[in-house]
């Protein structure tokens, strides 16, 4: 795989967009603590640097179907920070009207698909959008995101293998956090890495360290460009590691504190900021200038949705079937 | 004189319509594309329309339905087939959880149809004989069609397409080539969720769809030779149901019959039978009857599957009783 650098611009958006994410899901677990969240709050802290370093080189027509740790690829793909919390605060003006918890709005507009929480069948569905790609000759793409836990499920190899023989423009893209809930990658899988699966269906596969954002974004963009040449899918596996519990109310006792202290000096904004600073791209200034601005917009977010109305009871009756 | 149609080619004329008017259509399945499917019913597509719009999948139900739902929210109309409709069951996640959920959750349309060869009576045992209809009537977001005429079939498929749900749509196999129509020339769409009377008559009403409304005619037809007029509500769209024609049909013969060859035990006409008694209770003359499958998977032998089925007899049977109470 050839690697090509990233320009200033790009690499400073790409910084901006994790920052976000990580700012937006940190105040998140604030509300949480201070019951203003609905149900469970599941987030991807130590998962930002793959949603969006993966998904900031689509252009319109492209499809993902970003998992719920993945909040950061509908920012980079056009969703505010109203708008989601909007959604997850369950009010009627958000995306799914207060229907359905997490970030399981959809827009086809924006190129996302709603999640729904049978993981295995998001990244099928975007194999079904990339069937439509290829059809209309449109050379658009669709990416499907899936946590190593879901990889054992059916769908993973149904929908790897229908894309490879029908040679899809996909690119299916493991969030392997090491974590489904408490089972560990030992008892998830028996293979030496996710990425050796791509072998058996014909395609390349890829193990990247996912808290690489400028690595991921590299190795995303060589696939997504191979399959808009209509060269077929890929495999990537992006390896994180999940630095809270399956949701806000896991203490995620389960996990080694040793590790969890490892992998917190491998936050994505982190390393990418440092990253940035050495190239002479980024400067401290420009820093909390940027973290400042993040948190006034988050803060102006969380006093809207927080002041909006809820859906009327009745208003959950209509909707059921399209016109 | 027109030529005859049958069932099957009623809904292959449907496919090469659509496929004709609207380039979004396309359709996928097992051994659909070269083969022509297991039943021929895609025969000749191929060559029309090209592999682009006539896609051989991987034996993958759940992969080919997920296929389906994704191409659907990206603005084509795709059309499954089922190489069976017992193998729909593999595809039922990607069925409940996701097409049938989307617009409900958000606003996203999905119109897809999922054809599903369908039903008994013809020797194909457990796996290749069932009526999983039953299954999917208690989904909201769903459509159900089962058509039980070559024009109905034809048109109905027609709807199904042009619709922005995902529908599944069951074709009875026993009723594929038996089942013979001559075929208006025009559109001939008939809309989704309004039933037909097939029969009029004013002593008891029979509310049935797919392989038993020929059975049910027949039945029919034998207790007219008594001067008894059974009326028969062909329901083609099961859900959702067309209420007001059965309702207001029962209303004014006092009695029901409701008839299916899927399974009796939490079946469509459980729901049906309990929404005459609850509506129409003042009205009835005798408790609403029902003829179905016994309680058993479908059995291979022909004395076995004969006995589980209903037939024109035991509907006969049912009906004098209710028409006797």
């Amino acid at each position: 795989m050839i690697i090509s650098s990233l320009d200033k611009p790009l690499a400073r958006n790409l910084y901006d967009q994790i920052l976000r994410t990580y700012l937006f899901e940190e105040n998140l677990h604030l509300l949480y603590r201070k019951g203003e969240l609905m149900g469970g709050l599941y987030t991807g802290s130590g998962n930002e640097g793959v949603a969006v370093a993966s998904t900031i080189m689509l252009i319109e027509g492209d499809v993902i179907a970003p998992s719920h740790r993945g909040i950061g690829a509908h920012f980079v793909r056009g969703e505010t920070f109203r708008g989601m919390m909007l959604q997850l605060m369950a009010k009627a003006e958000g995306g799914t009207k207060g229907r359905d918890n997490a970030a399981h709005q959809g827009s086809m507009k924006r190129g996302i698909l709603g999640m729904i929480s049978h993981l295995a069948v998001m990244p099928a569905n975007a194999m079904g959008c990339a069937l439509a790609h290829k059809i209309k000759k449109n050379g658009n793409v669709a990416l499907g995101f899936i946590g190593e836990g879901s990889t054992s499920l059916g769908d993973f190899h149904e929908t790897l293998n229908m894309a490879a023989v029908l040679k899809l423009p996909f690119v299916m893209i493991i969030e392997n956090n090491q974590w489904a809930y408490s089972t560990s990658t030992k008892y998830q899988y028996a293979c030496k890495q996710l990425s050796d699966r791509a072998l058996g269906y014909g395609i390349p596969g890829f193990t990247i360290d996912g808290t690489d954002a400028e690595l991921v974004y590299q190795t995303v963009n060589e696939a997504v460009v191979r399959a808009r040449a209509g060269q077929g899918p890929t495999l990537i596996e992006a390896v994180t590691m999940r630095l809270r519990g399956h949701s806000a109310a896991d203490m995620a006792e389960y996990v080694p504190k040793e590790v969890l202290e490892e992998w917190k000096e491998k936050l994505p904004h982190k390393l990418y900021r440092d990253k940035l600073m050495a190239r002479g791209w980024w400067s401290e200034q420009e820093d909390q200038a940027l973290v400042a601005k993040i948190s006034t917009e988050i803060d102006e977010a969380v006093a809207y949705a927080k002041n909006a109305a809820d859906p009327e009871p009745w208003s959950g009756l209509d909707g059921v079937y399209a016109d | 004189m027109s030529k005859e149609t049958t069932y099957l080619e009623a809904i292959r004329q449907a496919l090469f319509e659509e496929m004709r008017r609207d380039n979004t259509v396309f359709v996928i399945g097992e051994d659909i594309a070269q083969f022509g499917g297991a039943f021929k019913v895609t025969k000749g597509l191929l060559a029309e329309f090209g592999a682009d719009r006539v896609i051989d999948a991987p034996i993958a139900e759940s992969a080919i339905v997920a296929a389906a739902i994704g191409a659907a929210m990206c603005g084509m109309r795709p059309v499954v087939e089922m190489q069976f409709a017992d193998f729909v069951t593999n595809a039922y996640n990607m069925l409940v959880s996701n097409a049938a959920k989307a617009h409900y959750r958000w606003s996203q349309p999905v119109p897809m149809v999922v054809r599903c060869p369908s039903g008994g009576g013809i020797h194909g045992g457990p796996f290749h004989s069932t009526n999983p209809e039953g299954i999917f009537f208690h989904i909201p977001g769903l459509k159900l069609v089962c058509p039980s005429t070559p024009s109905d079939a034809r048109g109905l498929l027609k709807s199904a397409i042009r619709d922005n749900n995902p529908v599944l749509f069951f074709e009875h196999k026993f009723l594929y080539r038996r089942a013979k129509e001559v075929l208006t020339e025009d559109d001939g769409a008939v809309p989704l969720g309004l039933a037909k009377i097939v029969r009029a008559g004013t002593d008891l009403t029979i509310v049935t769809y797919g392989s038993t409304v020929p059975m049910s005619l027949e039945a029919a037809e034998k207790l007219a030779q008594e001067d008894y007029e059974v009326e028969v509500i062909d329901l083609r769209t099961v859900l959702p149901w067309d209420r007001q024609t059965v309702l207001d049909s029962v209303k004014r013969t006092s009695r029901a019959l409701v008839i299916h060859e899927d399974t009796r035990t939490g079946g469509i006409g459980a729901e049906i039978a309990a929404t005459i008694s609850e509506l129409c209770f003042e009205y009835l003359d005798a408790p609403v009857g029902r003829v179905a499958s016994h309680d058993t998977p479908v059995p291979f032998a022909p004395p076995l599957e004969e006995f589980f089925m209903p037939s024109a007899a035991k509907i006969e049977i049912e009906l004098r009783r209710v028409l006797n109470f």
